[in-house]
C-alpha cells in the first residue's frame, strides 16, 4: 500500500520534441550551474542560470551558445558528449536543465550521480554509441526543426526525417519511466516495515 | 564477495519493481546547500524525517571564512543558514554549526566525529561523500531528490556497481603523496573510467597509507567517475576511531565485527588495475578537469599525443589555461595558492604543508590562504603552533569551510588568477571566476609554489 499522502508519479513512455546540440564530453555540472547560482532555498528561477558562464560575458552580454541561439530556441532534448554531467552532485544541474525545458538528455554516457537526479525528477537520460550520436548531431544542426522521438519502451531514437537508432539506458531507470516509479518516495515507503527492521537489525550509530 | 557485496547485503532492504535495490542508509549527513528543498518536500507531503538518530549536519559550503558573525553578509548565504537552523530544530536532527567546536566541512567532520565507521552505509547530497570510504564503508553522493527519500524512508533506489581493484604496489617516494596516487589513477583511467564501477584501492603503498591519506585517495574517486571508492580496514582504521566523540566506547569488541568488513582474498573482481607506487610523481593539473594532469617534470601534451576523445577537451583547455602543448608544468607562474578541502584540509595536510613553509616567505605576488577542514582541525593546528608558521610565512589563517574550492562564499579568484590549490576540481569558473584557473596538486606542492610563486617539483627541494 502506498502511503495516502503519496502519489505515483507519471507514467513516461516517449519524449518528443526538438533536438539541442551541445557535442562536448565530459561537460561538468560547474559548468551547467555554476556554483554561485546554488545560493538559493528552492529551485525555481535555475533554468535562467543554465549554463550561465558560457552563455554570458562578465558584463552579462549573451556569448555564441546553443542555448543562446534562436534556431534552438523550445527545443527539449539535449544531445551531447560522453560523460555528461560529470562532477558535483549537485541536483540543480538536472533542475536548471529541466527548467530551461530540456526534457530527456542522449549521450554516449553520463555521469552517474547526474542520471540519478535526473531520473528522480523525471528527465531521462539515454545512451546511444558515438557514431549515433555524432549523426543525430549533424541532423539537429544541419535542420533544427528535426523531431526527435525518444521511446523507452521500443529503445529507439527516430526522427521526423526517418533516421532512427537504438538507445541504452539503465533499465531500472527505464522501468521506472514505464512504471510511473521515477519519484520513489512512495515506493521506497511502501517497504515500511522492512525498513524498520533493518534499522533495528543494524548496529546503532550513537 | 567484496567488501562493496558484503555492506551492500548487509544494507539491502529490498529489491524494487525496477530491479534496483532498496538500501538502508545507516549515516546521513546533510549540509545546507542541498538540503532545503528536500526538507520543503517532505514538509509538502507531511512526512516526518525518519531516522533522525542516523541524521547529523553541518553548514561548509556557503560559510564565510573570515568572519561567522550572524547574520553573514551575503543575505543569500544566511538564508541558506537560517533554513538549515530551523530544519534541524524542527526535525531533531543533531548539528554541528560555527562555534559548536565541531563545525566544518561535512567529509572531515563525519570522521574526526567518529560518525564514519567500517561497514556502513553513508550518504550526503555532495559528491565527496565517497571520502568516508576511507574507513571501509560505502559513501554516496546524492541529489536533493534523494535526500529527501532518505530523510522520509532512511532508504534510497540504488542500482549495484561493478567493483574494479586498484592495486598501487610498492612505496611512495619522498614528495609524493596520497594525492598524487588518486590523481595519477585518474590521468591514467580517464574522468569516465570509473562510470558503474567502485574503486576499492588496495597494494602495499595504500596500506602504508595514515587513514587522513586514504581519505584523499577515496575522496577523488569521483573525480575519476567512480561514484563510490574504498579501502579495507585495518589496525589503523580502528586506532583513528579509538575515543573519537560518537565512537563506540567498547571498541575493542566492535574491533573484530568492522574488520569483517574485507574483500575475500579470492573473490572475483569485475575488473583489475596495477600501478607501481613506486615510479609515481608529484602531480599537476593542466587543464579543465582532473584528468588533465601530469607529473610535474612532464610537459604539456600536444593534442596528437591523446586518445581522439580527448582532443576537443583538450584544446579547450589550452585555450582557456592559456598554455601551448609541449610547454612545461614546472615554472607555470602562480597568482594564488589555497590549502583546504575536503580533499586535503586536514591535520596531516596542514602539517605537512608547515613543515615547507616553516621559516619561508610566501612570494610577493601570491595571495595565500589555509583553510582548516574543521574547527577540531583549526584547534588542533592552532595547538601546534601551525597557524603561526603559515602567518608567519604570510599566508591567511582563516576559519573552517568549503572556501575556495567551489567558491559559494566570498573567498573566490579575479579575473583569469591562476591557482594553485590543493582541492579536487579544476573545472572551468569552479574557483568563482569563471576565467580563472586552477592547478590541482598536494597540500606540500601548493605550499612550496607559494613560497616560490611558481609550480616547483617538491622533489628538489631540502626540508
Amino acid at each position: 500500500m502506498a502511503h495516502p499522502n503519496l502519489k505515483n508519479s507519471s507514467v513516461i513512455e516517449h519524449i518528443r520534441g526538438r533536438g539541442i546540440p551541445l557535442p562536448e564530453n565530459d561537460v561538468d555540472t560547474d559548468r551547467i550551474i555554476p556554483a554561485r547560482y546554488l545560493k538559493f532555498i528552492t529551485f525555481e528561477g535555475l533554468g535562467a542560470y543554465a549554463f550561465y558562464d558560457e552563455r554570458f560575458d562578465e558584463q552579462g552580454k549573451p556569448k555564441p551558445h546553443p542555448f543562446n541561439d534562436p534556431k534552438y530556441s523550445g527545443a527539449s532534448i539535449l544531445v551531447a558528449g560522453t560523460n555528461f554531467g560529470c562532477g558535483s552532485s549537485r541536483e540543480h544541474a538536472p533542475q536548471a536543465l529541466y527548467r530551461a525545458g530540456i526534457r530527456a538528455i542522449v549521450a554516449p554516457s553520463f555521469a552517474e550521480i547526474f542520471a540519478g537526479n535526473s531520473t528522480a525528477i523525471g528527465m531521462p537520460t539515454v545512451m546511444v554509441n558515438p557514431h549515433h550520436l555524432e549523426a543525430l548531431i549533424t541532423l539537429v544542426t544541419q535542420n533544427p526543426s528535426t523531431e526527435i522521438q525518444i521511446d523507452l519502451k521500443n529503445k529507439t531514437i527516430s526522427t521526423s526525417s526517418g533516421w532512427s537508432c537504438p538507445l541504452e539506458m539503465n533499465e531500472g531507470y527505464r522501468k521506472a519511466f514505464l512504471e510511473g516509479s521515477w519519484d520513489t518516495t512512495a515506493v521506497l515507503l511502501s517497504n515500511i516495515d522492512s525498513i524498520r527492521k533493518k534499522a533495528a537489525e543494524l548496529p546503532p550509530l550513537t | 564477495m567484496t567488501l562493496l557485496d558484503k555492506v551492500w547485503e548487509l544494507h539491502k532492504v529490498a529489491t524494487l519493481p525496477n530491479g534496483q535495490d532498496q538500501l538502508f542508509i545507516a549515516l546521513h549527513l546533510v549540509h545546507e546547500v542541498t538540503s532545503p528543498q528536500a526538507f520543503q518536500m517532505i514538509e509538502e507531503r507531511g512526512l516526518p524525517v525518519l531516522f533522525p538518530e542516523r541524521t547529523f549536519a553541518t553548514s561548509d559550503h556557503i560559510v564565510p571564512t573570515d568572519s561567522k558573525a550572524r547574520p553573514f553578509a551575503d543575505p543569500l548565504a544566511e538564508e541558506m543558514m537560517a533554513a538549515l537552523e530551523r530544519n534541524v530544530k524542527k526535525h531533531g536532527i543533531k548539528a554541528f554549526f560555527p562555534g559548536s567546536g565541531h563545525q566544518g566541512i561535512v567529509h572531515v567532520i563525519g570522521p574526526e566525529l567518529g560518525l564514519t565507521r567500517p561497514g556502513i552505509t553513508i550518504a550526503c547530497g555532495d559528491s565527496h561523500t565517497s571520502s568516508h570510504g576511507a574507513f571501509g564503508a560505502l559513501g554516496f553522493g546524492v541529489g536533493t531528490t534523494q535526500i529527501r527519500d532518505i530523510l522520509a524512508t532512511g532508504t534510497m533506489a540504488l542500482s549495484k556497481p561493478k567493483v574494479r581493484r586498484i592495486e598501487v604496489t610498492g612505496k611512495l617516494p619522498r614528495g609524493v603523496y596520497a594525492k598524487d596516487i588518486i590523481m595519477t589513477i585518474i590521468a591514467r583511467l580517464g574522468v569516465n573510467g570509473g562510470l558503474g564501477y567502485a574503486y576499492e584501492y588496495a597494494g602495499s603503498a595504500i596500506e602504508a597509507l595514515e587513514m587522513e591519506e586514504r581519505l584523499t585517495i577515496c575522496n577523488m574517486s569521483i573525480e575519476g567517475g567512480a561514484r563510490v571508492g574504498y579501502v579495507e580496514p585495518d589496525a589503523k582504521t580502528i586506532q583513528y576511531l579509538r575515543g573519537r566523540p560518537f565512537a563506540p566506547r567498547n571498541i575493542d569488541e566492535v574491533a573484530p565485527y568492522w574488520l569483517s568488513f574485507r574483500s575475500d582474498p579470492n573473490t572475483p573482481y569485475d575488473d583489475r588495475v596495477v600501478i607501481d607506487g613506486n615510479t609515481l610523481e608529484p602531480m599537476v593539473s593542466w587543464g579543465i578537469n582532473p584528468g588533465q594532469a601530469i607529473p610535474v617534470s612532464g610537459r604539456i601534451p600536444s593534442p596528437g599525443e591523446l586518445p581522439p576523445a580527448e582532443r576537443d577537451t583538450a584544446e579547450k583547455a589550452y585555450k582557456h589555461m592559456k598554455f601551448s602543448p609541449g610547454e612545461p608544468i614546472e615554472g607555470k607562474r602562480i597568482d594564488v595558492a589555497f590549502i583546504g578541502s575536503c580533499t586535503n584540509g586536514r591535520i596531516t595536510d596542514l602539517r605537512e604543508a608547515a613543515r615547507i613553509v616553516r621559516n619561508r616567505k610566501k612570494a610577493p605576488h601570491v595571495r595565500a590562504y589555509v583553510v582548516p577542514g574543521s574547527e577540531q582541525v583549526d584547534a588542533q593546528a592552532r595547538k601546534e603552533g601551525l597557524d603561526t608558521i603559515f602567518r608567519e610565512a604570510g599566508f591567511e589563517w582563516r576559519s573552517p569551510g568549503c572556501s575556495m574550492c567551489l567558491a559559494m562564499n566570498p573567498d573566490r579568484l579575479q579575473g583569469e588568477e591562476i591557482c594553485a590549490s590543493s582541492s579536487n576540481r579544476n573545472f572551468i569558473g569552479r574557483q568563482g571566476s569563471p576565467r580563472g584557473r586552477t592547478l590541482l596538486m598536494s597540500p606540500a606542492m601548493v605550499a612550496a609554489a607559494a613560497i616560490s610563486g611558481e609550480v616547483v617539483d617538491i622533489r628538489k627541494w631540502e626540508i
